[in-house]
């Protein structure tokens, strides 16, 4: 079993990146990112991405994400960025204190090559790349549909929209991890279920690399489940955090697939978990399930990180990396 | 009806009706106070904890009398002293700590405090603001304080077993407060908890947080709870059992879509009604603010009814603050003739 050791993409920006983006890009609504901007701002977001791969090498990942400095709007990037998308009011991000543009789809999701170009960039900074997109599902949730006209067509739509993104992603890319905290947020009807889990196989299709779902605020209905372990990912993620007894069970009595992603660290606390708790976390679940060998063990936080301020964020990835590795 | 409200109607009130009227706390800072505190935080400026102390004193004084110019009948100093409704008191806990910003939308953050061991009361928090805005006012001064369970919700937590045991504890702290301020002489007092609206499951700790913060204080000091955002369906009639005189709520902004939530069962608190929005740059007509008053004339007759913004208004531009204060007031004294004329009748329904 390999325990490869990395994170959920969007980071806190380093103080320096959040400054200057400040200044230069203003505090309201009307001044988050829109995909054309100036020469001044890309240079700001190249340095954060190099800044943030740096960190990640420092404290020794398996795997990089790019950051995703630019990402305003968390989950809702790929479409706030989109030509046919219009970007409405600010809204709660979940149920957290966080908040981001309502984006409205009013026209086909059409190939953009936002992510790839990002992507691009940090391939060229690292040599163990790894891209996270927003699922299907949650990226249905968190948006309004003013062009498909149901839920079904919004939701199926949204996986060609996001198998496109993928498909255009660099070579260098060897894991995609698709976030669907949706999933475990809300309870999916009979049907929404199987439409999610085929949404999320149109993405998986799309890339030879590895794909890993991850949900997080709780664990997957049982049904959706059984769904999810149909589909072609490599892995399914685990909140060890927030749900460690229902995530277990699921596993207890489902069974998972070969691989899978285990949310270790609190991606919401300050408290840095030592390397031994970590490791802890990750033989408890094994002990608890009955067949505990996994090709792969991905260690990662239960969410992303940039709910943290910079100084806890950077012990937290320290924390994680010195996982890594071969275990028996 | 509380019967501490009387204590606030101005001596010659010209309408035999009274709607008492306020605002919930922020105010838009004078530039010059972004300035002087930019300054202070130079370390090669000149600009020393003096002169930030005298900045201060003096943007206090200002917007105080603002406020009694707009004829505001209990007013606030905009909480000139305050950067952030969390932070500012998580500064002067034993307990916190701080490790730097957290976003909280686009470039928006802020200093997000952690608890890395039990809270205890350090310094006091708010009698000297209170005592010098009391003594630059001729008018009835309200203290707004944020609640413990918003001070528990919107910092992280490394200490206690959960978000609850830490609330609790945070709620015997701003008791140890409030029991200053009323020895200080403060007789209204506004326990902010924007943070219950977002998770409405939790409304049995607020209750019981409230239970601690109120215990000892005399009943003549009046209490109201300020809830802003959120859908109230989930947390009413729940709130009616909380121990307040007043429940504050932000009505305007929704354009009183979560009116009806409040006409059954019967709203036995006094009702301190939004009545301009926060969220909108634009000073609302006279004229609008009364219909918006008779909104909550449907809710509560007047001898319940308080007059205020939805919510703080620092992010608006400070004239338009202004605006919308000073035709709060006027827009609450005509509703008040009408009322005194028979012109208007409540419509309890």
């Amino acid at each position: 079993m390999t325990v490869v050791s990395t994170t959920l993409g969007l980071f806190p920006l380093p103080d320096d990146a959040r400054e200057r983006l400040a200044d230069l890009k203003g505090h309201q609504k009307e001044d988050l990112v829109s995909g054309d901007e100036a020469p001044d701002i890309e240079a700001v977001y190249d340095e954060a991405r190099d800044d943030l791969l740096t960190r990640q090498a420092d404290a020794d990942l398996d795997r990089a994400v790019e950051g995703q400095a630019r990402w305003d709007d968390m989950l809702a990037h790929p479409l706030a960025v989109h030509e046919n998308v219009r970007t409405e009011g600010i809204v709660r991000y979940y149920d957290n204190n966080n908040f981001y543009r309502d984006p409205v789809v009013t026209g086909d999701l059409t190939h953009s090559g936002d992510l790839a170009r990002d992507l691009e960039r940090a391939s060229a900074l690292t040599d163990s790349l790894q891209a996270v997109v927003p699922g299907p599902y949650s990226l249905s949730r968190l948006a309004t549909d003013d062009h498909y006209g149901s839920s079904q067509a919004f939701l199926a739509a949204l996986g060609d929209f996001l198998a496109g993104e993928v498909e255009s992603f660099p070579d260098a890319v060897e894991t995609v991890f698709v976030l669907e905290p949706s999933l475990a947020t809300e309870s999916l009807d009979d049907g929404e279920d199987e439409r999610a889990a085929a949404a999320i196989d149109t993405v998986a299709a799309a890339t030879d690399a590895e794909v890993v779902v991850q949900s997080y605020w709780g664990t997957y209905g049982e049904k959706l489940h059984a769904h999810l372990l149909d589909t072609d990912v490599s892995a399914l993620g685990y909140d060890l955090v927030t749900a460690h007894d229902d995530a277990t069970y699921l596993v207890q009595e489902y069974g998972t697939l070969d691989s899978v992603s285990l949310g270790v660290v609190d991606g919401q606390n300050t408290l840095v978990e030592s390397p031994d708790t970590i490791e802890e976390r990750i033989e408890w679940f094994r002990d608890q399930i009955p067949v505990s060998e996994f090709d792969t063990v991905y260690a990662t936080p239960n969410t992303e990180l940039f709910y943290l301020p910079v100084n806890k964020f950077q012990a937290k990835l320290r924390a994680l990396g010195a996982l890594g590795g071969d275990r028996e | 009806m509380s019967e501490n409200r009387e204590q606030f109607r101005p001596p010659g009130h010209e309408n035999d009706h009274f709607l008492l009227t306020t605002v919930v706390g922020s105010y838009p800072k004078p530039s010059w106070l972004n300035r002087a505190r930019d300054l202070h935080d130079d370390p090669d400026s000149e600009f020393d904890d003096d002169d930030w102390r005298e900045a201060q004193d003096d943007a206090s004084r200002l917007i105080t009398n603002e406020h009694e110019r707009a004829g505001l009948d209990v007013v606030v100093d905009g909480e000139m002293r305050r950067n952030e409704m969390v932070e500012f008191f998580a500064h002067r806990i034993d307990g916190y700590e701080f490790n730097g910003p957290v976003k909280v939308w686009g470039h928006n953050y802020f200093d997000k405090p952690s608890v890395t061991d039990e809270v205890e009361y350090g310094e006091s928090w708010l009698v000297s603001e209170y005592e010098f805005t009391a003594s630059v006012a001729d008018r009835p001064v309200k203290v707004p304080i944020t609640g413990p369970y918003t001070l528990a919700s919107w910092s992280f937590n490394e200490a206690y077993e959960d978000e609850e045991a830490l609330a609790y504890d945070l709620a015997d702290l701003v008791n140890e407060e409030i029991e200053k301020l009323v020895a200080a002489g403060a007789r209204y007092i506004q326990i902010d908890e924007p943070a219950l609206a977002t998770t409405p499951d939790d409304h049995a700790i607020v209750g019981e947080c409230l239970e601690r913060i109120v215990s000892g204080i005399p009943d003549d000091v009046r209490i109201g709870l300020h809830v802003c955002y959120g859908d109230y369906s989930r947390i009413y009639p729940e709130l009616l059992d909380f121990p307040v005189h007043e429940l504050d709520l932000e009505l305007a902004n929704g354009d009183y879509d979560q009116l009806d939530v409040f006409k059954n069962p019967e709203f036995t608190k006094d009702l301190a009604l939004g009545v301009v929005d926060a969220h909108v740059a634009e000073v609302e007509s006279v004229e609008q603010i009364e219909r918006n008053i008779q909104k909550g004339l449907e809710v509560v007759p007047p001898e319940q009814l308080t007059v205020s913004p939805d919510c703080g208004v620092k992010l608006l531009p400070r004239e338009v603050a202004y605006g919308k204060m000073e035709n709060l007031v006027t827009a609450a004294r005509n509703v008040e003739a009408k009322l005194d004329s028979g012109e208007l009748t409540p419509d309890l329904n």
